[in-house]
């Protein structure tokens, strides 16, 4: 657990980067920062492992008061993830990987070999160990900084907009990979965005700072989409807010109507009473809709070209917003909804999706 | 110091070669000495710049002023400087220590701004994140900012120990045994006539000390990078 008691940051020219922060980092939770530049979020994240000291104020580390260890110690026991990964650009991604272990006085060898097994964790194959961070793209020097951050197994992380530098593509793979990782390593992660999507995602719990370093609200993803305290909040978590938050809300297993399907390869049957036909190979995983009403030559089998694969799938499991996603993505009007092993289970409307939104319990007053 | 000189026919610049053959050992004598002034000094002197150059770069308002001073430290001409070094250090005239001192200060004035420039190329990034996996500051200066200076201070490097091959001759015409001596010995053989065998032997041992000791600061500069040789792939 990472306390706030008060802490406030004021510069000498008199700026006031932090005011009087109050915020409980929960053990094993992601707690997110978030608010515009000049909120002091990133501050406040540097303020925990001393890269700033605050001006008055407290911040415990468990039952500790960070303010009284020797600050190498101190940040030996929290990994520490930035933009660029700032990795060492002279060492090869196995040595960076096992920096703090090596200072720690670690036996190289057994350093090393815990290194690789990070590696591996964070999807990385073996032969980059011996390669320079030169040689990576920036999604996988990322991922050599969260290993790197992990290496010597500390309980608390501290994040600095960790994957803001990467392409959008890559930024998601990240991102839920990163969350796998954290549900088998349950660290304390305080994570910084500016970024709300990103903050909605991954926070258990969100706090939005406000600039001049005030603390507008703490709340898990949905409360704060759902009821955002004051204007500032309501602004900055953006106008498209219900529809975010109904990823969110869940309707238990979503209930399906049974969908014809075509296999991939088999000849193109003709005549049907629909005009799309759901194509699935041989795991029933849905491949594309078929378009029944274009013209194919005769004696054609079902092929990749044939397919229109514009639409979403959601797990029977998944978020109304997911599931609504997938109606309004999907050819035929019909949303796919597949098993978690991804294979066919039937398709869903969107009318029946507004139903299930419409029939939702109100959110629990807090 | 005698020397005979030879008859006119070899006094044609080109014999040079057995102007050496004939005067062998103490011509390597004094190509010995000469290696020792001129890497000495620079070895020193980047020992001295290293923690100037850290300050220079720790503490942004003493850049200014140190580079200031050194510059004009480096714009002494060296026999001046060879002159005032003992005097000021109350060392005899012509201490053996007269010499080395003044190269060291040269390269002193050389290699504080390299080595402030070097640590400078560091990224920013890179020092943030090795304080915050919690290096204390020798140890990042040590393992993290010094290695990635490397290259910048290699390349000052060979300015230093370049320019130190030529200044050192120099310091042969106060005395001191080293190539230098060779020029003087051909000015004094050059009455009445030209006398050139010793001035190009000079000339010729000085350029291949100095492309000698080039090289070899690039290749310890290419064994302390190997990382600079790593490209994307």
């Amino acid at each position: 657990m990472i306390r706030f008691d008060s802490v406030t940051k004021r510069y000498p020219d008199g700026t006031v980067a932090v005011d009087d922060l109050e915020l409980v980092a929960a053990s094993g939770q992601i707690t997110v920062l978030v608010g515009p530049s000049g909120c002091g979020k990133t501050t406040s994240l540097r303020m925990v492992n001393r890269m700033i000291e605050p001006t008055s104020g407290t911040i415990w580390l468990d039952d500790e008061d960070t303010a009284s260890m020797a600050t190498h110690e101190l940040r030996r026991r929290i990994g520490y993830v930035i933009q660029h990964a700032g990795l060492f650009p002279h060492k090869t991604i196995v040595d960076n990987v096992a920096t703090v272990p090596f200072l720690l006085g670690t036996d190289k060898k057994r350093a090393r070999s815990t290194a690789m097994e990070l590696l591996e964790r964070v999807g990385l194959p073996a032969h980059f160990a011996k390669r320079y961070p030169a040689q990576l793209s920036g999604g996988q020097q990322q991922r050599v900084g969260v290993a790197r951050a992990l290496a010597a197994d500390p309980p608390v992380m501290l994040m600095d907009e960790p994957f803001s530098a990467v392409d959008p593509v890559v930024r998601e793979q990240l991102q839920d990979e990163f969350l796998r990782l954290q549900q088998d390593l349950g660290k304390t992660i305080v994570f910084v965005t500016h970024d709300i999507d990103e903050a909605v995602k991954l926070g258990d719990q969100v706090a939005v700072l406000r600039v001049g370093g005030h603390l507008a609200q703490v709340a898990t993803p949905a409360e704060l989409l759902s009821r955002p305290v004051d204007a500032f909040v309501a602004g900055f978590v953006g106008r498209d807010r219900g529809y975010r938050a109904l990823g969110f809300a869940t309707a238990g297993t979503l209930s399906t109507r049974s969908e014809p399907t075509v296999a991939t390869g088999a000849p193109l049957p003709t005549g049907s009473d629909d005009d799309w036909l759901l194509a699935v190979d041989g795991a029933r995983a849905p491949q594309g809709w078929l378009d029944m009403r274009a013209s194919a030559p005769a004696g054609a089998t079902v092929t990749d070209g044939l397919l229109h694969r514009g639409g979403t799938l959601v797990t029977q499991g998944g978020s109304l917003r997911a599931a609504l996603d997938a109606c309004l993505s999907s050819p035929s009007g019909r949303g796919v909804v597949v098993d978690e092993g991804g294979a066919l289970v039937g398709t869903i409307t969107a009318a029946e999706v507004l139903e299930l939104i419409e029939a939702r319990e109100p959110e629990p007053r807090t | 110091m005698t020397v005979l000189a030879a008859d006119g026919a070899s006094s044609s610049p080109l014999h040079f070669v057995e102007y050496f053959l004939d005067h062998r050992s103490e011509d390597l004598g004094l190509l010995w000495s000469h290696t020792w002034l001129s890497v000495v000094p620079v070895i020193v002197g980047l020992l001295i710049a290293l923690p100037l150059g850290w300050v220079a770069r720790r503490h942004r308002w003493t850049y200014p002023p140190i580079m200031s001073i050194t510059g004009v430290l480096y714009t002494i001409p060296s026999i001046a400087l060879f002159v005032l070094v003992p005097p000021i250090l109350g060392l005899d005239t012509l201490d053996p220590l007269q010499v080395p001192i003044a190269l060291t200060v040269y390269s002193v004035a050389l290699l504080v701004r390299v080595v402030a420039d070097g640590l400078a190329s560091v990224p920013d990034e890179t020092v943030q994140a090795a304080t915050a996996l919690g290096f204390r500051p020798l140890e990042r200066f040590f393992k993290v900012e010094l290695p990635i200076a490397v290259p910048v201070i290699a390349a000052g490097l060979r300015v230093a120990v370049v320019s130190n091959v030529s200044i050192v001759a120099v310091a042969g015409t106060i005395g001191l045994s080293n190539l230098g001596q060779l020029f003087t010995q051909g000015f004094q053989l050059s009455t009445p006539d030209a006398y050139y065998p010793p001035i190009v032997l000079g000339i010729v041992l000085c350029v291949l000390l100095a492309v000698v000791l080039d090289s070899l600061v690039v290749l310890l500069n290419r064994l302390l990078t190997p990382w600079r040789r790593a490209v994307a792939t």
